[in-house]
C-alpha cells in the first residue's frame, strides 16, 4: 500500500516537473515600463506563438537593482532606456550582446538603428536595439503660466505650483537651462562634478518655489488636472495625454532643449528564453503591433513604418510641441559611464536635505 | 551512544522552524551585509576591504543628520502614542465591560484589515490641498484659501502615531488587565489622591507594558519606509529612504549595507539605553508583548 502510494506520488512530481518544463518553455518574462505590454498585444503574441508573456513593471533604476541582484537572471527581455546600458553591462555583467542575425533589422529605422547600437556598443558587440523615443520637457498650463524653459519654473510668479522629480534629468535640465552642456563633461568626471554642483545649487535656491518633489506619475497628472500645479518638468507623452483632455494643458519644448531618451530591448545575462525574447523583438516591430503599443505608451517608435498606423492626434500633438527647430535641438541622452551616478547621487542628496 | 533522547528530539524538532527561521533568514542576510558593508569599489567589479562606507557617513553632515532627525522623531512618536494610547487602554482594560469592551477592540483593530499603503493614502486624501480638511476649513472661513497640509513634518509624525497606535495599545491593555482593583481601592482607603496612585501603582505595574510598547512602536517608526515617503514632501528625510535609493537607484549596495548597520546599531542602542533609563529588564518586557 505505501510503496503504491509513493509510486504513486513519485509519478504526480515527474508529471508535474515535465509540465512546469514545458510551462517555462512558452513564458517570456518581460521586465518593462508601465503601457509598453498592453493586454492586447500580449493576446495576440499568445495566439501566435503560443508563448505567455509575463510583464514585471520596472524603472530605470529598478531594472538595473532586479538584474544586479540576480546577475542577470530572472527575466528574459529587459526595456532600458540606451544610456543605461554599457554601464551596468561592464560592471555588473547583466546584460548579454544581442544576436543582431536572430532580428528583423529591417523592421527598424536605420537611422535610429545604427545610432543606438553606437551607444549601445560595447567591445565590438551590440546590446541594445531602439524601441520608444521621446522627451522629458516642460508641461504647462497655458492658462496660467507662460513657462517656456527649465529656469521658469523657479520662477517666483509660480511659487508653489511647480514641481521636478528629485533625478538627474532634473539636474542636467537645469544645467542645459543655465548654458552648460553635461553630456560634453561626461568624459571627465572633474568638469561634469562641478556643473552638476552648479545645477544642485540653483535647484536649492528654487525649492521654495516647487510644490513638491513628484514621484508618481498619477499624482503630479491629477494636481495639474486640479490646477495645484501650473507648470512641471515631465516626459511628453504624459503632457499629451493631458492635452488630450483638456488642450489648454500642454506639453512645451524647453528653449534649451528637451532631453531625448531612447528606451531599447536588451537581453539579460541569464536569460533562459532566448528563443521566445527574440520572437517578442520581431513581434513588437511589425508596423501595425508597433502602432499598437505606441498608442498605449503614448511615445513614437523607431519601427520603420508603424507611423502609417498612428494616430491622428499625436501626430498632431508631436507638432505642436516640436517645431523643426526644436525637434532638432533635443538633447539625447549619450551612454551614462559608471561612477558619475554617484556624483549625481551626492548631489540630489543635498539637494533634498537643504532647505 | 550519541542518540538524542526521545525528549531532547522532540524539542529540537519544535524549535526547528524558528532556528532555521532565525538562521537562514536573518542571521545569514545579516553576515552577507555587513561583509558588503566593509567593501569599496576600486574599479570596474573589483572590490577593497575598507571603512570606506563608515567613514562617508560621519563625512557627509547630510547623512547623519538624516540619522539623528529619524532617531528624534522616532522618540516623539513613541512618547506620542504613549500619552494618547494609556488613557485608551485604561478604558477599555478597566473602565468597559464585556460587549462594549469587545467592540472596542473590533474597533481599533478594524482599521489595521487596510493594507498600511491604504491607510496612508487615505490621509493623503484627507490632507492634500484640495481634499477633504483643508477644504472644509475653507469652506466655514477659517483660512482665507485651501492650505496643504502634507507634506510638513508634522503630517508625517500624525501618520507615523497613527499607523503604530496599536502597538502600543496591545501591550499596555495586556499590563493594566492583570492590575488588581483591589490595589487601587486600598489606596483610596489610605488617603492617597489619583496623581498618586497612578504614580505609585498604576504605572509600577504596567512598566513592563509600557516598556514593550514603546520598543515595538521606536523599532517599527524608525524602520518605517512608506509613511515618511507618502506623507513628507521635498524636505522630509528618513534614514530608511536613504538606505533604499543606496540600493535601488545609486547602486550603491556597499554604502547601502554600512547605513543598514548603523541604523541596527542605533535602534539596539536606544532600547539598551531606554530600559536602563527606565530600570526595566529586557526579558521581563518581552514576556508582555
Amino acid at each position: 500500500m505505501f510503496k503504491q502510494a509513493s509510486k504513486l506520488s513519485a509519478g504526480v512530481m515527474l508529471v508535474a516537473c515535465a509540465l512546469n518544463a514545458n510551462a517555462a518553455d512558452s513564458v517570456l518574462r518581460l521586465l518593462t515600463w508601465a503601457d509598453y505590454a498592453p493586454q492586447a498585444v500580449v493576446d495576440q503574441f499568445k495566439k501566435e506563438t503560443g508563448i505567455t508573456v509575463e510583464v514585471t513593471l520596472s524603472n530605470n533604476e529598478e531594472m538595473i537593482s532586479k538584474l544586479r541582484a540576480t546577475g542577470g537572471a530572472g527575466f528574459d527581455l529587459a526595456n532600458p532606456s540606451q544610456d543605461r546600458i554599457t554601464g551596468p553591462a561592464r560592471e555588473f555583467g547583466i546584460y548579454r550582446p544581442i544576436d543582431l542575425s536572430k532580428v528583423k533589422t529591417a523592421n527598424f529605422i536605420p537611422s535610429m538603428l545604427s545610432a543606438t547600437e553606437k551607444v549601445t556598443g560595447l567591445n565590438g558587440k551590440v546590446y541594445g536595439l531602439p524601441l520608444f523615443w521621446g522627451t522629458d520637457g516642460l508641461v504647462v498650463n497655458a492658462a496660467k503660466s507662460k513657462a517656456a524653459d527649465y529656469g521658469d519654473l523657479c520662477s517666483a510668479q509660480y511659487a508653489g505650483k511647480t514641481a521636478v522629480r528629485l533625478k538627474r534629468p532634473t539636474l542636467i535640465a537645469q544645467a542645459f537651462a543655465m548654458g552648460k552642456d553635461p553630456f560634453k563633461a561626461y568624459a571627465d568626471p572633474k568638469a561634469y562634478e562641478a556643473i552638476m554642483t552648479d545645477a544642485g545649487n540653483k535647484l536649492i535656491s528654487c525649492k521654495k518655489n516647487l510644490k513638491y518633489f513628484w514621484e508618481s506619475k498619477d499624482q503630479l497628472l491629477n494636481d495639474i488636472r486640479t490646477g495645484e500645479v501650473v507648470a512641471a518638468q515631465m516626459w511628453d507623452a504624459g503632457g499629451w495625454k493631458l492635452n488630450s483632455e483638456n488642450p489648454t494643458l500642454k506639453f512645451v519644448a524647453p528653449k534649451s532643449g528637451a532631453l531625448g531618451w531612447v528606451d531599447t530591448f536588451a537581453i539579460p545575462a541569464k536569460a533562459k528564453n532566448l528563443d521566445a525574447a527574440y520572437k517578442w523583438i520581431n513581434f513588437i516591430t511589425r508596423p501595425e503591433i508597433a502602432a499598437q503599443v505606441a498608442k498605449s505608451a503614448g511615445s513614437f517608435t523607431a519601427v520603420k513604418g508603424a507611423e502609417n498606423f498612428m494616430d491622428a492626434q499625436m501626430k498632431k500633438q508631436l507638432a505642436e510641441s516640436f517645431p523643426p527647430a526644436a525637434m532638432k535641438n533635443i538633447k539625447w541622452y549619450p551612454a551614462i559611464p559608471a561612477g558619475l551616478e554617484e556624483i549625481d547621487g551626492k548631489v540630489l542628496d543635498r539637494v533634498k536635505a537643504a532647505s | 551512544m550519541n542518540v538524542l533522547a526521545p525528549r531532547r528530539l522532540g524539542l529540537f524538532l519544535l524549535l526547528a522552524p524558528a532556528v532555521l527561521w532565525l538562521a537562514l533568514l536573518i542571521l545569514l542576510p545579516h553576515v552577507e551585509v555587513g561583509l558588503l558593508s566593509l567593501r569599496e569599489r576600486v574599479g570596474p567589479g573589483e572590490f577593497a576591504t575598507s571603512f570606506k562606507q563608515y567613514l562617508t557617513f560621519f563625512d557627509e553632515p547630510l547623512y547623519w543628520h538624516t540619522f539623528v532627525r529619524t532617531a528624534l522623531m522616532s522618540v516623539i512618536v513613541t512618547v506620542l502614542a504613549l500619552l494618547l494610547a494609556f488613557p485608551v487602554a485604561w478604558s477599555i482594560a478597566k473602565v468597559a465591560r464585556g460587549r462594549v469592551r469587545a467592540m472596542l477592540m473590533a474597533g481599533i483593530l478594524l482599521p489595521f484589515w487596510a493594507s498600511e499603503l491604504v491607510r496612508m493614502l487615505g490621509w493623503l486624501i484627507l490632507l492634500r490641498g484640495s481634499g477633504v480638511i483643508p477644504q472644509l476649513l475653507f469652506w466655514l472661513g477659517f483660512t482665507a484659501e485651501p492650505v496643504e497640509l502634507l507634506y510638513h513634518d508634522a503630517t508625517i509624525l500624525v501618520g507615523l502615531v497613527y499607523s503604530s497606535l496599536l502597538f502600543m495599545l496591545v501591550p499596555l491593555i495586556n499590563a493594566l488587565e492583570t492590575l488588581d482593583d483591589s490595589l487601587i481601592e486600598a489606596a483610596y482607603d489610605l488617603g492617597g489622591n489619583r496623581l498618586d496612585i497612578l504614580r505609585r501603582i498604576v504605572v509600577p505595574h504596567a512598566a513592563p507594558g509600557i516598556a514593550a510598547g514603546c520598543i515595538m512602536v521606536f523599532m517599527l517608526t524608525l524602520g518605517n519606509y512608506l509613511t515618511p515617503v507618502i506623507l513628507g514632501g521635498k524636505n522630509s528625510m528618513w534614514f530608511t529612504e536613504q538606505i533604499y535609493t543606496q540600493f535601488i537607484t545609486r547602486f550603491n549596495w556597499e554604502q547601502g549595507s554600512a547605513f543598514a548597520f548603523l541604523l541596527l546599531g542605533l535602534s539596539s542602542l536606544l532600547v539598551w539605553l531606554g530600559l536602563k533609563l527606565t530600570g526595566q529588564r529586557f526579558a521581563d518586557s518581552m514576556r508582555r508583548t
